[in-house]
């Protein structure tokens, strides 16, 4: 058998280390050959324990692994056609750059004229020509990457998993780091199935982003579809940049439902797909922290947009804008991203009284579990 | 700006000085007291080996104590010519060559028990307190069983059979012990790494574990080494009609009244030393050769 491409079908994946515990739940995915995929998710969600499942370092308590249509539940990652990259690395400490990159082609018995090749040609890949002769220890927490990255990729894989690739490093890296990984996923023209607990890094670099919360995928999809339209309340706090509000449904007109709460007043949410709720319901809905805007009491506003009446309880400066976190709704936080232009035209200061206000239709009502 | 920079920085460090300093010159009593203390305990340790080292360097005039007779080698020579000393040359050897014998054997299994107590077996901690049980059990009654035990089944104890194994007794729960020690910083990792690029079993151990274990494997050599060279209470009872260099030194206590027995506490004290420093100077070349250089993790 081998394995001609990287597209991963999990199909019912279940693991439990004792029984009763399921560490991953039943899950289902697809993910086609020459994407970069990012798993997502606070740790214990089982995210690594899939990636290890791919890999073959752990076996699934039910279901099937396919990778490139065959089944591959029981071979070692050798067959399997994938490479790993460990979260801290596990470069080799005793093997200097070279040795650790042609680890796999001696093993595999590869002479040693054609190991010097190939280990040469993958090392000017990764631009570490100059570093050859380092250990380990001698390089940096980025140039470290480099060599697991090679060391992975020198066998020619299909799929590269990549288990917290960037957590070991500081924060200019990570960026650094981050392009470099989607260089090379392009450059290697294979599948990386990637794993983190960052939202930033994986909307800003994957293809599929699957989000993941205790054993179970919460939502799977393409980054802008994940951040911009997420299902439901955890999807849409993990990933940040929402504010998601409670409230009851007061009735429904025709597309639209009728929100209130203790602090809202007939807020007007778009059903979308969600037809199945009707008055009286307690709902969630999201509203995009970039979409609110804040104008003073006395202005007023169309009526064409969502109103709600509320306190400035903090300002902080980010750059490119302000961040006015509001009094909260109920247990759920208010915050507005205004463009710092726009903010200092009229700047507001804490405890000055303001309406938050959104155009009706950027709110979204999400699913409630 | 720099009015907020420096607002407080010029009261606060002051007074935390004063608190943390109490005597006048930068040293509280108490580092007089204990360093006075810790001298005296070096004395007491090394003063009397010191006086047996100084004392078998004098001439044919030697004796037994104090004051010097003259400087010479005269009894290192002596040690080695003279019937009467006793077999030294002979125990000495006999001595190498079971202390090698043991650190090859406490080196393997202490490796090999290592990686079976990384993963749980049945009846682990069992093995495990009767390994601890053999290291706390007193050694000459460790000896004085073996030789029983020999002697009702008709058994003939030598230093190559029975004192080997007494020796084992004493020196493999220490390489484990220290073993344990030193797995505890293997990653599991490096192993699935390994793993993971293909490696068969035994290209792991070789190519992956046992090069990153080595500083702790020579740990272990040292160890068993050390032990072995001079063990006497397991090995008085169990090492048949040759002695063994500890048990010759013994004997030599009872019936040899010259300086020889001095010098050969300075030439056994010397090999032990020069053991010890080629261990650590082989870890601490690895460690080095790991370490070297601009560390960023």
């Amino acid at each position: 058998m081998t394995v001609e491409n990287g597209s991963i079908e999990l199909a019912g994946i279940v693991k439990s280390y004792d029984g009763t515990t399921r560490v991953v739940d039943g899950v289902n995915l697809k993910v086609p050959d020459r994407a970069y995929c990012c798993f997502l998710g606070p740790s214990g969600c089982g995210k690594t324990t899939i990636l290890r499942m791919i890999a073959g370092h752990e076996d699934p308590t039910h279901g099937e692994i396919l990778i490139g249509g065959h089944e591959v539940v029981g071979l070692p990652p050798v067959e399997r056609r994938t490479a790993m990259m460990f979260q801290s690395y596990a470069l080799f400490p005793h093997l200097n750059v070279r040795d650790n990159i042609a680890f796999a082609l001696r093993v595999r018995g590869v002479g040693v004229q054609e190991r010097r090749k190939a280990t040469d040609a993958m090392i000017e890949k990764v631009r570490l020509t100059e570093l050859a002769d380092r250990l380990p220890a001698q390089l940096s927490g980025g140039q470290q990457q480099r060599v697991a990255l090679a060391r992975a990729a020198i066998t020619g894989p299909k799929v590269l998993l990549l288990d917290e690739p960037l957590s070991a490093l500081d924060e200019q890296l990570r960026v650094q780091m981050r392009q470099e990984l989607g260089r090379m996923q392009r450059d290697l023209g294979i599948t990386f199935i990637h794993v983190t607990h960052t939202q930033l890094e994986a909307i800003a670099i994957a293809d599929i982003v699957v989000v993941m919360e205790k054993g179970k995928i919460k939502q799977a999809g393409p980054a802008r579809d994940v951040y911009d339209r997420p299902q439901d309340r955890y999807v849409a706090e993990f990933l940040g940049g929402q504010n998601v509000l409670a409230g009851r449904i007061e009735r429904i007109e025709g597309d639209s439902a009728i929100i209130v709460s203790q602090e809202m007043r007939d807020v007007v949410v778009p059903l979308g797909v969600r037809r199945t709720v009707s008055a009286g319901d307690r709902v969630d809905f999201a509203i995009r922290r970039d979409d609110v805007d804040l104008v003073r009491p006395e202005i007023g506003g169309s009526s064409k947009r969502a109103k709600v009446p509320s306190r400035v309880r903090a300002i902080e400066y980010q750059g490119s804008f302000v961040k006015v976190i509001l009094d909260k709704i109920g247990d759920d936080e208010l915050i507005a991203y205004v463009p710092d232009r726009v903010f200092y035209r009229d700047p507001f200061s804490v405890g000055d009284v303001v309406i938050a206000g959104w155009e009706k239709d950027k709110a979204r009502m999400l699913a409630r579990n | 700006m720099t009015d907020f920079a420096n607002a407080d920085a010029d009261s606060v460090p002051i007074r935390r000085r004063r608190a943390l300093a109490p005597s006048s010159n930068g040293r509280p009593w108490t580092f007089y007291v204990l360093a006075t203390l810790f001298t005296l305990y070096v004395i007491a340790l090394y003063g009397p080996m010191v006086c047996i080292y100084i004392l078998s360097f004098q001439d044919v005039r030697g004796g037994l104590v104090f004051p010097m007779r003259g400087t010479s080698l005269h009894w290192f020579v002596d040690l080695f010519t003279q019937v009467r000393t006793g077999d030294v040359k002979g125990a000495f050897s006999r001595s190498i060559r079971l202390a090698v014998v043991v650190t090859i054997i406490t080196v393997v299994i202490s490796f090999l028990s290592g990686l079976a107590f990384r993963k749980r077996f049945a009846g682990d901690s069992v093995v495990f307190y009767l390994m601890i049980g053999s290291l706390v059990a007193p050694g000459l009654v460790l000896g004085i069983g073996v030789g029983l035990i020999c002697n009702v089944l008709g058994i003939e104890t030598s230093w190559y059979t029975t004192a080997l194994g007494a020796q084992l007794s004493w020196t493999l729960p220490f390489g484990v012990l220290v073993m344990f020690a030193v797995m505890s910083r293997l990653d599991s990792a490096w192993e699935e790494a390994a793993r993971d690029l293909g490696a068969s079993a035994w290209q792991t151990i070789f190519l992956v574990i046992v090069p990153i274990l080595a500083p702790g494997l020579v740990a272990v050599a040292l160890f068993g080494f050390t032990l072995s060279y001079d063990e006497f209470t397991r090995t008085l009872l169990t090492a048949g009609s040759l002695n063994t260099l500890p048990l010759e030194i013994w004997s030599m206590t009872l019936n040899v009244t010259s300086p020889s027995l001095y010098a050969l506490g300075t030439v056994t004290t010397l090999i032990s030393f020069i053991i010890i420093g080629l261990c650590l100077g082989t870890i601490a070349r690895i460690q080095k050769r790991r370490v070297s250089g601009p560390a960023v993790h």
